[in-house]
């Protein structure tokens, strides 16, 4: 068997030797993997206000999170797979915060539990606090509430199953942890006057100059693609019969963006290997 | 009869009145009467703060400093001040003093060495009014980092998504033009930058400055010298990632072997800005924000600001207190959230030494029973937003559906009545006693508490210590008798105290306040049924902003973690809408933890996580 090429199973129609039938089911692998990984998610024990309250009682005894394989909760990161942001992010934590997801093994999701994770929430004017943790980490669940009850949470827990469940291991954009390798490490804030994002270094040095120019609010440009969607939408609304078109316009850039990330990650992972 | 009418007047009993005037007699240039329009108590020229503090504690016997905080009065007299509310330890109304800087340059004496329990409150109000104060031995910033640009409180700050002075905005109200903050903000996120930012300038010592003076390294005279052998000194960051630390709060160790040598708590992970967020709220908006503080007992959070500004607008015309229905459903709340939290507190010490979650998961299913009555009635569990000016904003149903109470995997609809009857009469108490069989006797709990985190009676009262953390150390000092509010007076309920001061007597003390508590609520079911249809809410409905008199008022009550105080000042308009213009919480989580480093010197390493958990702390309160 050792001729046995994976992708094979794929194929429905792969004949079934006689004497097994009805020991073997076949499936595809990525439905396995994900089965596996969906139902024993590993939330780290993290919490940093009130939504944590209700996160515990979402683990206790009445919700319950054993049922979906994520009773375990691990004070590290390293072994754990989720990331629960449930609280208020402010400046001085969101340092460690960023540390600890760098820390964790891929693959790994975050959840921003209520509204603060999500975006700020009643707290958001605070000049103590970060507009959501979305500004420096990537989210996969935002969960609405303040603070979410438990049925919200296990509602978002169960978004996050179905999002494992979609994930396919021959797109390698959706596992990239076995396609390209770790993702690379997300730069960690630096607390100086203000918190300071390093990857904006740029845009912060150009708008403090405009600041000092006189210009109390310089006009924040959008990203460029991003400015090109945004235009087509509107030009798109004026017709209604060039709704559809315009749709298919972007759904088109993006499926080009799409593929040359991929492009671009194939391409380092050859290089990778090539190295090694 | 005759002796004591002889025996000269002792100033450490005189009413707060009479000690005034001793202190003017005392201190006749230093100490005047504060005239302004609804303050109260004294200003004291800040040159002799620390001689005048010395007589009010030592001659006048206010010994116990439950607040200090600083207000910045720009412009409406240019200057900043601290406020001091001293109490005695035997109960009663406060001596309120205060002494002004100018805004430049700001300074007062520090008065750690009058009450210690200073400490934390003065590093306050230096990181976030920049006022310094000379003789604080370790005076840095505390909620903040250390290289933050500013000092955020003071009124000329702007943060970075500065939109008015007051709320509700323009833009906002009344004509429902909404602009998101970030298009308001240069840079699209909650920052500001210096104009001349440049990154490669930047230092940062925000560690660095901790660590310093920790006394690190080996000291190799010590070495040296014939006595016994030294070992190199470790230090032992715990948290703000730890799971002990009852939330983001940090610890730095340092140890001599498991031994502790020092240990300073780092807070300010979870500030996040309440003070500052309050004072551009109306008052009635800041009553959700009082929720979140400590998120454990959001009613009684609320109830004390309630009090804070009931006493406020009581000085002002067409205001009526609050109705007996109010008072009696306000006291069953709070009550009710005082064995919420001590369930949560105890499981969750429990934890801490090691009995991971069986005891938190027995004590969690009780209190689900409890927020099921909440969630009826305010229709939240956790965020109850329940009180109002003058009363509470909601009756309490007449049906109540519970999940917790699931019958054959049903629904259970009960009558409310019968629900808080059955839960204060039966099943309360028997999770109590159920507690208490399988915790207090046992061996282990024993072995790892009794004489472990001792706290001494004097130490207590000069840290400020509030709450179980007081009492636990012999002080029978509960804020419902020492200074009554609400029903309290007609309700007959004992001040539960316990005398060795160790973690064992605080779990002892929360096992008895429970039973206390359910004492009260025994006693608050029949007048609940006697007050049925009268009205909860005293005011005027249709009044969307309260009119709030000009002046001052310190509003506290007894919260389950300790004394919850608010610092409330109004200044502007009397006829329209208005806003704090100073909202200061006295948060227990906060000052209690200014003892932690002393209950914990000499303690080996794994005891500070169950001396944290049994003083309760919660980090929404502590960093606010």
């Amino acid at each position: 068997m050792s001729s046995l090429d994976l992708r094979q199973l794929h194929d429905t129609e792969f004949p079934i030797p006689d004497e097994m039938q009805g020991n073997l089911a076949i499936t595809s692998l990525s439905k396995v993997y994900n089965w596996s990984r969906r139902s024993s998610v590993w939330p780290m024990l993290f919490g940093l206000a009130c939504c944590a309250i209700e996160m515990i009682a979402t683990a206790a005894s009445r919700y319950d999170t054993a049922r979906f394989g994520m009773e375990v909760m691990r004070a590290s990161p390293r072994q754990s797979d989720l990331m629960i942001v449930s609280g208020t992010v402010t400046k001085k934590m969101v340092v460690p915060i960023v540390r600890l997801y760098n820390q964790m093994p891929e693959p790994k999701y975050v959840i921003a539990m209520g509204a603060c994770a999500s975006g700020g929430g009643p707290f958001k004017e605070g000049y103590n606090v970060v507009s959501g943790m979305d500004q420096y980490v990537p989210v996969d669940v935002y969960i609405p509430g303040c603070p979410p009850t438990p049925q919200a949470l296990i509602n978002g827990l169960i978004a996050l199953q179905k999002k494992i469940d979609g994930q396919s291991l021959a797109n390698m954009d959706d596992v990239p942890w076995y396609g390209v390798g770790p993702s690379d490490p997300v730069p960690i804030p630096i607390l100086g006057p203000d918190i300071i994002d390093p990857r904006q270094m740029g845009m912060i040095r150009e708008q403090a100059m405009l600041a000092a120019a006189g210009q109390p609010y310089g006009v924040r440009e959008l990203p460029a693609v991003a400015m090109q969607i945004a235009t087509k939408k509107i030009s798109a609304g004026a017709a209604v019969a060039a709704v559809s078109a315009a749709s298919v316009v972007v759904d088109a850039e993006a499926e080009a963006a799409r593929l040359e990330r991929r492009q671009e990650a194939v391409a380092r992972k050859r290089a990778l290997l090539a190295k090694s | 009869m005759t002796d004591q009418m002889i025996a000269p007047v002792r100033p450490e009993t005189v009413d707060v009145d009479a000690a005034i005037g001793i202190l003017k007699e005392r201190f006749p240039d230093a100490v005047k009467d504060d005239t302004r329009e609804g303050y109260v108590g004294v200003v004291v020229e800040r040159s002799q703060l620390v001689e005048v503090a010395t007589a009010i504690r030592d001659e006048l016997g206010f010994d116990y400093l439950s607040s200090a905080t600083a207000v910045d009065y720009l412009g409406i007299e240019d200057s900043m001040e601290m406020v001091y509310h001293a109490y005695r330890i035997s109960g009663g109304k406060p001596l309120v003093f205060k002494a002004q800087t100018p805004r430049e340059n700001s300074s007062i004496p520090s008065l750690i060495d009058i009450w210690p329990g200073v400490d934390f409150q003065e590093r306050e109000a230096y990181d976030l009014y920049g006022i310094s104060f000379p003789g604080h031995p370790n005076q840095k910033r505390i909620l903040m980092w250390e290289g933050f640009n500013g000092h955020p409180m003071r009124k000329d700050w702007k943060e970075a998504y500065y939109e008015a002075e007051l709320k509700p905005f323009e833009s906002r109200w009344p004509k429902g033009y909404v602009r998101r903050s970030e298009e308001l903000n240069i840079f699209g996120k909650n920052v500001a930058y210096p104009a001349d930012f440049d990154l490669s300038r930047l230092s940062d010592d925000t560690e660095a400055s901790l660590y310093a003076g920790m006394g690190l390294g080996v000291d190799v005279e010590a070495l040296n010298s014939d006595e016994e052998l030294k070992t190199d000194r470790l230090v032992v960051n715990l948290g703000p990632h730890h799971p002990s630390t009852h939330g983001v709060f940090r610890m730095v160790v340092t140890l001599n072997g498991e031994t502790i040598e020092t240990l300073e708590p780092v807070m300010g992970y979870l500030h996040r800005n309440h003070e500052k967020i309050g004072e551009r709220n109306a008052w009635n908006h800041n009553m959700p924000f009082t929720d979140r503080l400590d998120y454990i007992s959001s009613m009684s959070n609320n109830l004390g600001y309630a009090l804070a500004v009931e006493q406020l607008m009581s000085r002002g015309m067409r205001y009526t207190p609050p109705t007996y229905r109010a008072e009696v459903i306000r006291v069953l709340m709070v009550e009710l959230t005082r064995i919420v939290n001590h369930l949560w507190a105890i499981g969750f010490l429990l934890n801490d030494l090691g009995a991971f979650f069986t005891p938190a998961l027995y004590a969690i299913a009780e209190r689900e029973k409890i927020l099921d009555f909440f969630e009826a009635t305010a229709g939240s569990r956790l965020m109850c937003n329940y009180m109002r000016f003058g009363g509470v904003f909601k009756d309490i149903p007449e049906r109540i559906r519970s999940t917790a109470n699931l019958l054959n995997d049903k629904v259970r609809d009960f009558e409310t009545t019968q629900y808080l009857t059955q839960l204060i009469t039966e099943t309360l108490p028997r999770a109590v006693d159920e507690l208490d069989t399988f915790l207090t006797d046992s061996e282990i709990i024993k072995t790892r508490t009794i004489g472990v985190g001792y706290l001494p009676t004097e130490t207590a009262i000069a840290y400020s210590a509030a709450g179980p953390l007081l009492r636990g150390s012999g002080v029978a000092y509960d804020v419902r008798r020492a200074e009554p509010y609400s029903i309290y007076p007609e309700l007959d309920f004992d001040v539960a105290v316990r005398y060795n001061g160790d973690i064992y007597d605080r779990y002892l003390l929360r096992i008895d306040e429970m039973r206390e508590s359910l004492r009260i609520l025994k006693q608050i079911l029949p007048r609940l049924e006697r007050t049925k249809g009268e009205s909860f809410f005293s005011g005027n409905k249709a009044v969307y902003m309260p009119r709030v008199a000009i002046g001052e008022a310190y509003g506290r009550v007894e919260n389950p973690k300790g004394e919850l105080g608010y610092y409330v000042v109004s200044q502007g308009d009397p006829k329209g809408p208005q806003n704090p213009w100073r909202y200061h919480v006295r948060a227990p989580s906060f000052i209690n933890l200014t003892v932690l480093g002393q209950m914990c010197k000499g303690q080996k390493v794994a005891d500070v996580v169950a001396i944290l958990g049994s003083i309760d702390i919660v980090l929404g309160e502590t960093d606010r």
